[in-house]
């Protein structure tokens, strides 16, 4: 035949591609010539077959394991609405507003891809603060995923400096008076402060060049949060998912090949997601925005009361915490900075909570406070809320500092399973049930992890 | 037992919180602002929609009344086109609004009429010029007012009937005129509504309550633009996900269904 496709039949060595590394391109039978052929030049199809078709994953993931997927899905819409509104934006302190306002008016589908942005943001907080958590929960930041659970706290704190820069954008009175407070927050630490709040302005006030350096700072982090998730699944993949029971795998019986099986599972939460999302968008536009964003950027009119988007208000009401600013700027930072010292904080060798009654509690109890926080952060910093937010801070400190590093001396762990195939099979159906699911399981496929190539 | 300072320490709190009360009541007394009756808007709730006849009529009342001291500076007469508005009407509309087209030579701000492209024209030339004709007050402009305003629509339809005769007992600033619904019940916009000052080509009674009804209805309309079209969108969206949904369930079952966990 002419096709010269079909030369990946040749031998390497007529074909030009030298032969003296270890061939990239591992795919077994029932791949067509063609697949072949760019595989063996561009390994894509392996890679995928290898990370997300074969890829081993733990039995036992409950649908909290759906949030990484969710989280990935509501930044990928976040990408993807993101350069449709940055086409028809204007990053100028005059032409800003009326920008946006044209996007939502003149547009068209401005409105749905605005929307959709503005609930991408809500829905990727979401998701990644369920995902921490559920790493909390877990133990999944233990070794050997200690790097994997810094790279993902650096995604959040990535996040976080995207969200804040992109609120800015529209120009409305709550825009221009966040970014303010931040700026006022930051020119509160001793020395640095002052220069370095003016520098992230780009002069002595906020305006025009504030503006575009948040534009700019906006946009590349957006596609630099993209580069870190993929550091994050290459992590992710050389240690393989943790589970809930905490054990590590032993062998074949302890999982399942990621498809079908997870990316059917996946699928079920994506579109609940995706349900959540779209409710969000078409009915409820309203819990995304502070009205007084509607209002132009006004430097002579302090709004009553400057509320921050509801994922920042945990850290907000830590700010406010504190009767000094510099005090509660670096509580509301060390809030979040504590959160990568937790696998060296922690000093239990059991990773899951369900092995361990007063990390449980322990871990219940930080939930609540972190949504006392929430709910601190979006009311006025006085009576119960302010006492509120100071018990809620306190225990948050108290749980990382004091909680984790003591309780692996104190607490009595239960017993833990033999393996995570073991105690949900009886030992003869062990081996059967992976080989019983009817789906093929290409050989090799069990053991092998990205480390080995 | 309790120490007895703590007794009067609590004793001394609740004292201070009544008075704080009671202060705020004694305040509040002479600024009150009457409570907004509730109005039942069409557009509210999942399934809600403008009720279109009366909207064109708020357009007329806005275009007639309002415009010449409020701005709505975001819209382009196009926009009408989705109040059920035909090209040829559009035309007329924007064709009888003389805009800005640049200067002549001689330096003077020539005038064109507008297309269907253009933004509504700016009552002032700038807000300086807006305040020094209201009394010091600058009249917002009404893109999204009616999101913004505290009470929204129906705020501003109660407001637009508020006004009253000054009682005697209170003196207001100059420029400054009486409303029942205002904070501090003074505000530097006259009664601009009167029975029969507009002119309804639909046939209805252009009576004060009739017309801030229909205001209303229109700025609610000019800040949410796509209401009608989002609640549409949204149950297809919705009705999509619910299927593959059930189909994305049924296939999870499957394929799980020989695994033993
Ligand atoms: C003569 C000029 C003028 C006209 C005509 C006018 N307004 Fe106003 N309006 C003002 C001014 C000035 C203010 C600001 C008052 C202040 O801040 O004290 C104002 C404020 C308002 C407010 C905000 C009130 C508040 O509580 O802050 C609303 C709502 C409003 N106008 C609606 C309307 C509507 C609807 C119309 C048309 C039916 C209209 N106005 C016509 C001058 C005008
Ligand atoms: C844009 C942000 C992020 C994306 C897209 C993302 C994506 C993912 C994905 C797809 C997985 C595998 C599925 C899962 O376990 O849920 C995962 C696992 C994980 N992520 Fe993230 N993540 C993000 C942020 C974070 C953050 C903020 C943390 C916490 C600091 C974190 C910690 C982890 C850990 C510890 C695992 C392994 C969990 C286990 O195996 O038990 N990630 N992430």
């Amino acid at each position: 035949m002419a096709d010269p496709l079909t030369s990946s039949t040749t031998p390497a060595a007529m074909t030009g591609i030298p032969t003296s590394r270890a061939p990239a391109s591992t795919l077994p039978d029932g791949y067509g010539p063609r697949s072949r052929w760019l595989d063996r030049r561009l390994p894509v199809i392996s890679l995928l077959r290898r990370e997300y078709v074969v890829y081993p994953t733990p039995r036992n993931l409950n649908y909290l394991w759906n949030f990484g997927a969710l989280a990935t899905v509501a930044l990928a819409m976040l990408i993807l609405t993101g350069i449709f509104l940055a086409i028809a934006y204007t990053p100028t302190a005059a032409g800003a507003f009326a920008s946006v306002e044209a996007i939502d008016r003149q547009v068209g589908s401005g409105w749905v891809i605005r929307s959709t942005h503005m609930a991408g943001a809500s829905m990727v907080f979401a998701a990644l603060y369920v995902h921490t958590f559920r790493s909390l929960y877990y133990g999944s930041y233990k070794e050997p995923r200690e790097v994997l659970w810094l790279t993902g706290m650096l995604l959040l704190v990535m996040m976080m400096v995207t969200a804040f820069a992109g609120y800015v954008l529209p120009w409305g009175q709550m825009s221009y008076w966040g970014a303010s407070v931040v700026s006022g927050a930051i020119s509160s630490l001793p020395g640095i402060g002052h220069p370095l709040a003016v520098w992230l302005q780009g002069g002595d006030t906020i305006g025009d060049v504030t503006l575009h350096r948040y534009y700019a700072l906006h946009f590349v982090l957006g596609f630099l949060i993209l580069g870190a998730v993929v550091l994050h699944v290459v992590a992710l993949h050389v240690t393989g998912s943790s589970n809930p029971l905490g054990i590590e795998v032993k062998g074949p019986q302890d999982t399942l090949p990621f498809h079908p099986y997870y990316t059917s599972k996946d699928a079920i939460g994506v579109v609940l997601f995706l349900i959540a999302f779209a409710v969000l968008v078409f009915y409820l536009p309203g819990w995304l925005t502070q009205p007084d964003n509607y209002i132009e950027a006004n430097p002579y009119s302090t709004p009553a009361d400057i509320t921050p988007e509801w994922y920042f208000a945990p850290f907000y009401a830590v700010l406010r915490a504190v009767p000094s600013q510099l005090g509660g700027l670096l509580l509301s930072a060390g809030s979040v900075l504590v959160l990568f010292a937790v696998p060296w904080l922690d000093t239990s060798p059991v990773h899951s909570a369900r092995f361990r009654p007063l990390y449980r509690i322990a871990m219940m109890l930080l939930v609540v406070a972190f949504l006392l926080l929430l709910a601190c952060g979006l009311h006025r910093p006085a009576g119960i809320w302010l006492a509120l937010s100071r018990i809620a801070t306190l225990y948050w400190f108290l749980h990382f500092l004091v909680l984790l590093p003591l309780l692996g001396g104190i607490e009595t762990p239960l017993k833990l399973p033999d393996s995570i195939g073991r105690p949900v099979l009886p030992p003869r159906q062990a081996t059967i049930s992976t080989a019983g699911a009817g789906l093929p399981m290409p050989d090799g496929a069990m053991a092998q992890r990205m480390e080995n190539d | 037992m309790r120490p007895p300072t703590h007794l009067a320490c609590k004793s001394f709190l609740a004292a201070g919180v009544l008075a704080a009360l009671l202060g705020g009541r004694a305040e509040a007394q002479q600024l009150q602002a009457l409570p907004v009756p509730p109005q039942d808007w069409s557009f509210r709730g999942a399934t809600g929609r403008f009720d279109y006849a009366s909207v064109q009529r708020g357009f007329a009342v806005y275009s007639q009344v309002c415009a010449s001291c409020h701005s709505l500076r975001q819209m382009t007469y196009g926009d009408l086109s989705s109040l059920g508005l035909d090209a040829d009407q559009l035309h007329d509309i924007a064709a009888s609004q003389p805009v800005p087209a640049g200067t002549d030579a001689a330096g003077n701000v020539v005038l064109r009429a507008a297309t269907p492209g253009d933004h509504f024209r700016l009552p002032y030339a700038n807000e300086a010029a807006a305040r020094a004709a209201n009394a010091g007050a600058l009249p917002p402009d009404q893109s999204r007012l009616a999101g913004t305003i505290q009470g929204g629509p129906s705020f501003i339809q109660a407001y637009l009937t508020g006004f009253r005769d000054t009682p005697s007992s209170v003196t207001l600033g100059p420029g400054m005129h009486y409303n029942i619904y205002v904070p501090g019940n003074a505000i530097a916009m006259p009664d601009v509504l009167h029975d029969a000052h507009v002119r309804y080509t639909d046939g209805t009674r252009a009576t004060t309550p009739q017309m801030a009804h229909d205001v209303s209805n229109f700025l609610a309309w000019v800040a949410q633009p796509h209401l009608e079209e989002r609640h549409r969108l949204g149950i297809r969206v919705l009705v999509y996900l619910t299927l593959l949904l059930v189909l994305v369930a049924v296939l999870k079952r499957r394929v799980w269904a020989s695994v033993r966990i």
